[in-house]
């Protein structure tokens, strides 16, 4: 399974996305969020909606000095937060900027490619394709 | 008890002494739920009675809701603070990414006060606030501008909010506003005046905390229930489509949609600015107040020559609604689409509330007709559907270039008093009126509802969905415009939007409520809002305010509406009758 984004015209910036993604770690709120919504310099031009490609060799990964982020046999990385000292080397490697930063663990917020977010896009910005079901959630991934 | 601390967070901020400090307040909650219930009693807590609402002591009260951001729909901001327009409650009410912006940087309430030396600008991180130095920003003929520079140089993009005023606010135009995350507004009762006599420019608001619901299984069916009702519903359907522009045809087809100077309730050329023309003409963007799935902001897109050099082309993104529509556009007898934006983004840019700057316009244009005043005053040839000269003439409110403008700068009562033609001086309260001639319920509406707007308890609507087959008494037009005005109370101290008022049910209001962590019973609802409602006529009882003051413009008895057999007598005793409930209330 992998998440892609299909139209960002279609963005109306409501930001469920990030909301959904939050709270499937049981949290309300931006932060720790793995896909982000912002403008494109302002609102008037919309906005740029961000989610991890799945980098077949992912630089976020290479990067990392501890080997923090492992590369899932699903795609994109998952992130073993036993490890992870909060360098944010990741976070620097990603051009695109899909390593987002979950500021209240200081760790990175590593998409799973769970849909979660692509259930509650009201205006089908976002899919989720390939079909397979992903058991292979990371640990971040817990329910409470 | 509160589930998350910081959901009772206050930050009062002094810009005398460019200090500030967090007061925690459960207690505040657990009486008067948040939004507009806490920033009421916060109201009358630091406005001290009598002052002037420009003063360094008087206050501007911000407040999100408890409910903000753990649901959808829960999206506003709650600005309270002594109109200098009306001299009594001012209220006004904005999306955009404020009300999430606000709660993200752990507070509920933001109290400002005091007045800086120099212009500055606020950002607000996590609890933090950094007193920024806006020398440069402060004269800058565009808003659009002022939001750019701070969008480049302040950090949170996609997470915090940018509240600015223009000009207007910079002169004090009693009827200027917030304008926040370029296309919503904090529009109405001069909100901007306050900003700009404080010398604040801006607030910049960020913050990455997150929160916690007291069961996350129930919050997240609960969250599902109300996310698929909003996206599935009809209603909200309606206002993502077209968005509110869509009430321009019925509205002037019916003979409620106020034109020249409400010389006529219907626009023989509304169909040239329905939403339905601006959709296909000019639409080129919807967007969402951040946790909205709805996305009601309808932007236009105008493509304009420059006119000396033919193939250069300036593009433009300027948001219309049904406010704008009649204010810019059928009150000032304007049908050209493009003028009609050229307008609202003058207006826009300025920082100016459009509904009063539309009817302030309108009263000029008819007094200059009338010879109530002259081309000595206007210095311009007002004229209805000349959009042209009205750029010209919103820049001399601005810049408040004579005497006359002077007097318009402080909206249309107080240039009436100095110059005349009070018959057709289209203010309730001394606010401007909305887009609504349907019948009394409206004009009551406006003129009893806290803040004298059309939203206070839709008015507009009952004389559509009542009135129009069935003449009540005023006394009981106002009884039930007062029970509806008190369950507004508590959806605007849950901060959900009125457009959702169909979705949140007393039931699903007591259950979200309970998520994290307040207890309200269902039954008890409307009491809590009435003591909210009750706050109000407080302040507004405090200020020397009462309803049967208010002057009622002879224009609305002359138009016909489309509610028949009402007379200036029925709206004196709905507002006697309004009075009596004001005195009891609070």
């Amino acid at each position: 399974m992998r998440l892609t984004v299909v139209d960002t015209e279609r963005c109306v910036g409501c930001q469920s996305c990030m909301f959904a993604c939050s709270r499937r770690k049981n949290k309300v709120g931006f932060s720790g969020s793995c896909i982000n919504v912002r403008s494109d310099g302002g609102v008037k031009n919309g906005f740029i909606v961000v989610v991890c490609k799945t980098c077949e060799d992912p630089p976020c990964a290479k990067v990392c000095p501890h080997d923090a982020l492992i590369l899932s046999k699903k795609g994109g990385v998952r992130l073993k937060k036993s490890l992870c000292n909060g360098c944010g080397n990741c976070k620097e490697a990603c051009i695109i900027g899909a390593v987002l930063w979950d500021e209240e663990a200081n760790k990175p917020a590593i998409c799973i490619q769970c849909g979660s977010c692509e259930e509650f896009c009201p205006h089908g910005v976002l899919s989720l394709t390939n079909g397979e079901d992903d058991d292979d959630k990371g640990e971040d991934n817990a329910e409470k | 008890m509160l589930k998350n601390r910081s959901q009772a967070n206050i930050l009062y901020i002094d810009l005398s002494k460019k200090d500030y400090y967090i007061k925690n307040r459960p207690e505040l909650l657990d009486k008067y739920i948040g939004g507009t219930g806490i920033a009421a009693q916060l109201l009358l807590e630091e406005c001290p009675e009598g002052c002037d609402p420009l003063s360094p002591e008087s206050p501007i009260i911000l407040a999100v809701g408890p409910l903000t951001p753990f649901f959808p729909l829960a999206s506003k901001t709650v600005a309270l603070f002594k109109s200098p327009l009306t001299g009594n409650l001012g209220e006004s009410h904005c999306g955009g990414r404020s009300a999430i912006s606000i709660a993200s940087a752990q507070l509920t309430a933001i109290v400002i006060k005091g007045k800086s030396k120099k212009p500055v600008f606020l950002t607000i991180d996590n609890e933090r606030v950094y007193f920024k130095d806006a020398t440069t920003l402060w004269g800058m003929d565009s808003n659009f501008t002022t939001g750019r520079i701070l969008r480049q140089h302040e950090k949170g993009s996609g997470i915090r909010t940018i509240m600015r005023i223009g000009k207007g606010g910079e002169n004090k135009v009693l009827f200027s506003g917030v304008n926040v995350e370029t296309f919503r507004h904090f529009g109405r009762l001069g909100l901007g005046a306050v900003f700009g006599s404080k010398h604040l420019k801006a607030l910049v608001i960020t913050g990455q905390s997150t929160l916690e619901v007291t069961d996350n299984k129930e919050y997240k069916k609960v969250y599902k229930e109300i996310y698929e009702t909003a996206t599935e519903s009809k209603l909200m359907n309606k206002y993502h489509d077209l968005g509110t522009a869509g009430n321009v045809k019925g509205l002037s087809d019916l003979g409620g949609l106020p034109t020249r100077n409400l010389q006529s309730g219907s626009f023989e050329k509304a169909d040239d600015i329905s939403g339905e023309s601006f959709a296909k003409e000019h639409l080129g963007r919807r967007l969402a107040c951040s946790h909205c799935p709805v996305g009601c902001i309808h932007v236009a897109t105008l493509r304009e020559p420059d006119p000396n050099d033919p193939f250069f082309f300036k593009t433009s993104m300027i948001g219309y609604d049904y406010e704008p529509i009649f204010a810019a556009g059928s009150m000032l007898g304007i049908h050209e689409k493009k003028g009609f934006l050229r307008l609202v983004h003058k207006i826009d840019s300025y920082g100016l509330d459009v509904m009063s700057a539309g009817v302030a316009m309108g009263w000029a244009t008819e007094a200059l007709e009338k010879g109530v005043i002259t081309e000595k005053e206007t210095q311009l040839k007002l004229k209805f559907g000349d959009w042209k000269t009205y750029r010209e003439c919103v820049k001399k409110i601005v810049d408040r270039e004579n005497d006359f403008y002077e007097h318009l700068a402080q909206g249309v009562e107080i240039a009436s008093d100095k110059y005349g033609g009070k018959e057709f001086a289209m203010a309730f309260g001394k606010n401007e009126m909305a887009g609504y001639h349907t019948g009394p319920a409206a004009h009551i509406g406006l003129i009893i509802g806290s803040r004298h707007s059309h939203l206070d308890n839709g008015g507009y609507s009952m004389d559509q969905s009542e009135l129009m087959k069935k003449l009540l008494p005023p006394e009981e037009v106002v009884d039930k415009l007062y029970e509806e005005e008190a369950w507004r109370q508590i959806l605007s101290s849950l901060v959900v939007c009125f457009f959702a008022r169909g979705i949140y049910s007393k039931e699903l209001v007591t259950k979200t409520l309970a998520l994290v962590g307040l207890d309200f019973a269902e039954n008890d609802l409307m009491d809590v809002g009435n003591k909210i409602l009750a706050l109000k006529h407080k302040f507004k009882l405090r200020e020397g305010f009462k309803f049967s003051d208010v002057r009622l413009p002879e224009r609305i008895f002359e138009t016909p509406t489309p509610v028949k057999n009402w007379d200036r007598k029925y709206i004196e005793d709905a507002l006697a009758h309004a009075d009596k409930f004001m005195q009891k209330n609070a």
